[in-house]
């Protein structure tokens, strides 16, 4: 045996107990999933499953429950991450202008970000409250309310207080990454753009924020596809109402699957997310990436 | 003077950003901390008139407790430590097997491989549910705690792959050649020479995988039922039973699950920072 095909077996058997891991928990399962969703399977008779060919994809592509769904998860994704973003931007380059107890900021972000996604959706739920609530009680002693407000009850107040919780938790994401991306940006070309006369806010939009483009890139992958999924924070703070105000696709997916049993219907709805999950991850990288710069 | 002015305004502009850090917790906190009288009063009372620590006696002497969650809360505690330890060193064992391959042995597909190990990141955990729920019932793994370990390998292990060879890629590979020289085999170099170096990867990768073990909520809530294998967040998920709510216990369980969390993150600040950078998933 060769040097090389020794090598090479050695390194697959490195490789094994990952891959046999990685088979069992995830890939086998992936495909039961895409398997099931051509089946009218129910959870109460798991071994009668009938085949029914692609009846679960036209099923949901014709119920308006699917698309108002879909429109909901993009309302969702599109406004928590935008301002995500926008609040995470701004926090970076705050930190950044090194203001009196910056490093304490810093430092402090860690712990939003660090708070269990349950515990953050359980304490806003608490702020939330009609008759108790922190919310109710801060702005009716300022005056800004009359009256206590139960504003988990409007499905589009509901579904805007679940992004507020969501973005509590994860400015602090961003912020973080963006800040420290912008430590390493040299200085110069700033410096050279200031001499040249461009203002402020020139050298911030033409030079440092292409410059951060990478790190913009990683931070905005990892977060839309979080959020395209959000289920925890939802599954807390709202069960998915008021009226399905709150119904995101994976929450969907949950009830159809757990709740109405339909585990074919429920595993063509996961499919779906894993497809719109992998759109989007290539959309971004066909648009911010730019092969020349290693995404950091 | 006008440099004065600057730092005065850049400080004033930090004072919303402190109060949204601070305040939500500063409630969590306050609420964990006050009676059942005080937290079902109006006009709110924002500083408790009587502190009390009851709240946090009631969930960690079983006891006492009042409620049923109440009464099973350390059980939990414990489950989610057993689980989010076992998931951190199995990922780590087997994974940095995987990644020394990856970054060290002539593997063919390397990058193939790798892309895959990304892509099944993008796999959401409900498209696993289905089929694991169905295996875990069949051979009677269902609500113990490991199918939770197993089913957390899902993304740990890709996870801590990915991490692991980013950090071992940049290790200079004349320190490995040196041991291989020695006759040392590839098991041997790996832990005695590349493990030691990448510490702080290690590090980095086990806490977070840690973290996203500790915080994880869909397949403990599908995949447990009872206190055999409940962990924190299902527990705290159920204080807010369908007739009573608990708040203060709630509050103090809340507490209590994000002090490990938050203690770790802050202790290793600077691993979080790397590790987000080099792409760390939880948001």
């Amino acid at each position: 045996m060769s040097l090389s095909r020794r090598e090479n077996l050695i390194g697959l058997l490195f490789i094994l107990p990952a891959m046999i891991v990685i088979l069992g928990v995830t890939l086998q399962p992936v495909v039961s999933t895409f398997y099931l969703s051509f089946f009218d399977a129910s959870l109460s008779k798991l071994t009668e499953n009938v085949f029914i060919g692609f009846e679960n994809y036209l099923n949901l592509l014709g119920d308006k429950v699917f698309w108002v769904t879909i429109q909901r998860t993009i309302y969702f994704t599109l406004v928590s991450v935008g301002l995500e973003l926008l609040l995470g931007l701004g926090i970076a380059q705050l930190i950044h202008s090194r203001p009196f107890g910056w490093r304490f900021l810093r430092i402090s972000l860690i712990i939003p970000w660090a708070v269990p996604t349950i515990v953050n959706g359980t304490m806003w739920r608490w702020i939330y409250n009609a008759d108790y609530g922190a919310l109710n009680g801060l702005l009716y002693q300022l005056g800004l309310i009359d009256h206590y407000v139960a504003w988990l009850t409007q499905p589009r107040t509901a579904m805007n207080l679940v992004i507020l919780a969501d973005v509590w938790h994860s400015v602090p994401f961003i912020a973080l990454i963006l800040q420290a991306a912008l430590a390493t940006l040299p200085v110069e070309l700033e410096e050279a753009a200031a001499v040249d006369g461009a203002n402020a806010w020139q050298r911030f939009a033409l030079i440092r924020l292409p410059m951060l483009r990478s790190a913009v890139l990683v931070a905005l992958v990892i977060r839309t596809v979080e959020a395209f999924r959000v289920f925890d924070i939802i599954y807390v703070i709202t069960n998915g109402g008021p009226a399905f105000g709150t119904t995101t696709i994976s929450f969907l997916t949950y009830l159809e699957t757990f709740s109405f049993g339909h585990v074919g219907r429920g595993a063509a709805l996961s499919f779906l997310i894993s497809l719109f999950t992998l759109v989007m991850a290539i959309i971004y990288i066909r648009f911010l990436y730019r092969p020349e710069e290693r995404a950091l | 003077m006008r440099h004065r002015r600057n730092k005065l305004l850049l400080f004033a502009l930090t004072i919303p950003v402190w109060l949204f850090i601070y305040l939500p917790v500063a409630w969590l906190i306050i609420s964990s901390i006050s009676t059942r009288a005080e937290l079902l009063s109006t006009p709110i009372h924002w500083i408790p008139q009587n502190p009390t620590l009851k709240n946090y006696i009631d969930i960690l002497t079983p006891g006492t407790a009042t409620s049923e969650v109440a009464k099973t809360f350390t059980i939990t505690v414990r489950n989610s430590l057993l689980v989010a330890s076992s998931v951190t060193v199995i990922s780590l064992l087997v994974g940095s097997l995987a990644a020394y391959a990856l970054s060290r042995i002539r593997v063919r597909f390397r990058s193939g491989v790798l892309i895959g190990i990304m892509g099944t990141r993008m796999i959401p955990e409900v498209s696993l549910v289905i089929p694991l729920y169905i295996i875990a019932v069949k051979v009677g793994l269902y609500n113990t705690p490991s199918v939770l370990i197993l089913t957390y390998l899902s993304f740990a292990l890709p996870f801590a792959i990915w991490l692991l060879v980013s950090f071992f890629d940049t290790i200079p590979i004349e320190l490995e050649d040196a041991a291989r020289i020695d006759g040392a085999s590839h098991l041997r170099t790996l832990f005695a020479v590349i493990l030691p170096i990448s510490l702080p990867g290690l590090v980095s990768t086990a806490l977070f995988i840690f973290l996203t073990a500790w915080d994880e909520f869909f397949f403990a809530l599908l995949f447990t039922s009872t206190v055999a294998a409940k962990t924190v967040p299902v527990a705290i998920a159920e204080f807010a039973g369908r007739y009573v709510v608990d708040v203060g216990g709630m509050m103090a369980g809340g507490v209590i699950a994000a002090i490990p969390p938050v203690l770790l993150s802050l202790l290793f600040s600077r691993y979080i920072v790397s590790g987000l950078t080099a792409g760390a998933v939880k948001g």
